[in-house]
């Protein structure tokens, strides 16, 4: 229902809207004097509201550092929490600023439906869970199973693909939200939960009893997750990609949030150009000279984010893997700051 | 009054009623026009501008997921266009079923509240107070996740004669299967209805002719189910069941309903039903209490007197408000988006929306699909209300 209301939002919207959003994303912000961030309604590790009400989560983060580097205020974004139906249409119409919610980056969402996608913060991979009790160690014995998914998201498609190419029989089981997916899996209407493999670690911590399931090894797709804008605006398209990439070059520079304020006196040139003792490089951004420095004092470089939200330092434990920086053999790489 | 009738002076034009009345509905329906198309086309620039498609192109683009429910051929290969197909035949599905059960449910239940037994009434009266008081979106989820949730996994499935298996998948039930010369049973079947038919109506003139009655009911059951039943053992009984049997996850063969089908069926049933039961009171309450005491007087026993009497004057105050109720259930059947079930609002305007993103094309079916069927419905209805509304001779 929420999302036929939202649906018939945007069509009421485009009946009489006269122009579309236009103009410079970050000066609207400036003026309201927050950022306005779409996130998950609740997904440990990536955007949760905790028990007084304040958001957590590694997109909710990057939305964090958004926020920083615009005001030096971390606190200054609203988020709206946004299921997977509703989420395009949610940026579409201008209501938020930036979606920052696990979202796949496609060809067909980035042509078809005029979004950009940021940086990869995350390279994700679609996964299956299963009851330990059936004894199946591999997604090739899912013959006539009965997997929950669900509706909306790219997973949906994946398992399609996934059985077809195999030439197995299987049902799928659709549910408009994640919570009722997870909830119809935990009470036995499927042998099998299919989402990205971090959000299988995810939430498999709310099941009633999360050893007794187990997460298969196949990864059956490629899922990168990063932040996505509306296109058309280049200076708001720019600070997403650079929010990402200051967190990342601090981490490959060994700057954290605990030790930025002493490597403001690093002679290192990298680290001197990141932190702005030298040069101007936020204001091409319209950002201003500490524009690095405020994220990275503020919600800390991309290795702090992980591990505090999905990595050893959160209930998790998810492994770096493919997500680890380039000189770890990972995907995570930054262009330069020169 | 010395001068002759004096001709009126023509009034003018903006004081003459007819004129004036012509003009202001012109400009009113100019109005309309103009907004109507200044929205239409402001949308389409504005979606030109987003990004958003407008065209029909997604109608034949493959729909790259699945339905767990297809009555028609469809896989994951199929166009969007067979999306809309399978959604429709499952809408329709799940309201033809639901108009059918609930009609019965709700002629028993509201003969049952007139019934001079005290338990057989108050038990009715529940029913019909406890369900039509409770939101239905509350019940569907109620017999989704309460009742059939709680059924066991079909490794623990309860089994009935080991030929029906209630598991939280859903029933499983042994099918048909038609081997060949059963087709010669259909035919059977066909020319026992037909008979049937006939007889009713030759004896219904014998009656009107001569007076004597003939027993209508058990010959018309004899021709229906004696050819068929013939034919079937001539032909050396050419019928074989397709028992369900547990295999790996889950149990293969056999037919299977599923638990989102099964929950919004019940649901939607058991609801109207309550409606239907009021109405049907309401209807049987309307006919004076003259008309069975003079049938009464003339002899009549209580059977004939309903069915010649009280229904025929009792349909004429049903059938409006029954209307109502079906074109109730068929638009009430989109809350299956609630559970899953795959009906059209859920299949089409939901997931192929969501993909495709031509949100406003497919609402705008969508909304032109329920429209037809309701006025199909009310179609249909008023038709038969026609022949059964009172015949003035």
């Amino acid at each position: 229902m929420k999302r036929f209301f939202a649906t018939s939002a945007v069509a009421v919207a485009s009946l009489v809207a006269t122009a579309a959003i236009a103009g410079p994303t970050l000066d609207q912000v400036k003026k309201r004097g927050q950022l306005v961030c779409g996130s998950n309604p609740g997904l440990a590790g990536f955007g949760l509201p905790d028990d007084k009400g304040a958001w957590t989560g590694y997109d909710v983060d990057f939305c964090r550092a958004m926020a920083a580097t615009i005001f030096n205020d971390p606190t200054k974004v609203r988020f709206v929490p946004l299921t997977a139906k509703d989420r395009f249409t949610a940026l579409q119409s201008g209501e938020i600023d930036v979606l920052s919610r696990n979202t796949t980056w496609t060809q067909s969402r980035e042509v078809g439906q005029g979004f950009e996608f940021g940086p990869v913060t995350y390279y994700d991979g679609q996964g299956f869970m299963v009851r330990k009790k059936l004894n199946v160690s591999s997604a090739l014995e899912l013959t006539g199973a009965s997997v929950c998914v669900q509706q909306g998201t790219t997973t949906e498609l994946n398992l399609a693909d996934f059985f077809r190419t195999h030439d197995m029989k299987y049902e799928s089981v659709v549910f408009a939200t994640s919570d009722e997916a997870i909830k119809a899996y935990d009470t036995g209407r499927c042998d099998a939960f299919t989402t990205d493999m971090s959000q299988l670690y995810a939430e498999r911590t709310k099941l009633g009893n999360p050893e007794d399931h187990v997460v298969l090894p196949e990864v059956i797709s490629k899922e990168p997750l990063g932040p996505a804008v509306r296109q058309g605006d280049d200076q708001w398209f720019n600070i997403v990609k650079w929010t990402h990439y200051a967190m990342l070059i601090a981490e490959e520079l060994n700057v954290t949030s605990k030790n930025v304020d002493d490597k403001l006196k690093d002679p290192n040139p990298e680290i001197k150009r990141l932190l702005g003792t030298e040069g101007n490089f936020g204001e091409g951004l319209g950002l201003t000279q500490d524009w690095a420095y405020r994220i990275i004092k503020a919600v800390g470089n991309y290795g702090e984010v992980f591990d505090r939200n999905l990595g050893d330092g959160s209930k998790l434990k998810i492994k770096r893997g493919i997500n680890a920086l380039w000189t770890a053999k990972g995907l995570q790489y930054a262009p330069p700051i020169r | 009054m010395t001068a002759a009738t004096r001709e009126a002076p023509r009034p003018k034009i903006w004081n003459d009623p007819f004129w004036r009345g012509l003009i202001l509905q012109a400009a009113l329906t100019i109005a309309v026009v103009a907004l109507v198309w200044f929205a239409a086309s402001n949308a389409v620039e504005n979606m030109h501008k987003r990004g958003i498609p407008t065209d029909f192109s997604f109608w034949n683009k493959p729909a790259s997921f699945d339905i767990n429910q297809t009555l028609i051929p469809y896989s994951a290969t199929s166009p969007n266009s067979q999306v809309f197909w399978v959604g429709l035949v499952n809408t329709l599905l799940v309201a033809g079923l639901g108009i059918v059960f609930s009609t019965f449910i709700g002629f028993a239940v509201g003969a049952a509240r007139l019934s001079t037994n005290w338990l057989v009434a108050r038990l009715a009266t529940i029913y019909v107070e406890g369900i039509r008081n409770v939101p239905l979106l509350l019940q569907i989820i109620f017999w989704y996740n309460v009742v059939l949730g709680s059924l066991p996994n079909p490794r623990n499935a309860a089994p009935l004669l080991d030929l029906v298996f209630l598991a939280n998948r859903g029933l499983f039930v042994p099918a048909p299967v038609f081997k060949p010369g059963f087709g010669a049973v259909w035919i059977a079947l066909a020319v026992g209805v037909a008979g049937a038919l006939a007889f009713r109506r030759w004896a219904a003139r014998r009656q009107r002719e001569t007076g004597a009655q003939a027993p209508v009911g058990w010959t018309m059951a004899a021709l229906v189910v004696g050819p068929p039943l013939l034919v079937f053992f001539a032909e050396g009984m050419p019928l074989g069941w397709d028992i369900p049997k547990l295999k790996g996850f889950n149990f293969a063969g056999g037919q299977r309903l599923s638990p989102e089908f099964v929950a919004l069926l019940l649901a939607l049933t058991l609801y109207t039903a309550a409606f239907i039961a009021e109405i049907v009171r309401s209807g049987i309450r309307a006919v004076n209490k003259g008309q069975s005491e003079a049938a009464a007087a003339l002899g009549l026993r209580a059977g004939p007197t309903r069915k010649l009497v009280i229904m025929p004057q009792a349909m004429r105050v049903i059938i409006p408000p029954l209307i109502n109720q079906y074109l109730n259930l068929t638009k009430n059947s989109t809350l299956a988006v609630a559970i899953g079930y795959p009906d059209l609002f859920n299949v089409f305007a939901g997931t192929t929306l969501n993909n495709t993103g031509a949100a406003v094309q497919i609402i705008f079916m969508t909304m032109a699909f329920y429209l037809a069927v309701s006025l199909v419905t009310s179609a249909v209805m008023n038709a038969y209300n026609s022949r059964m509304s009172l015949k003035e001779r």
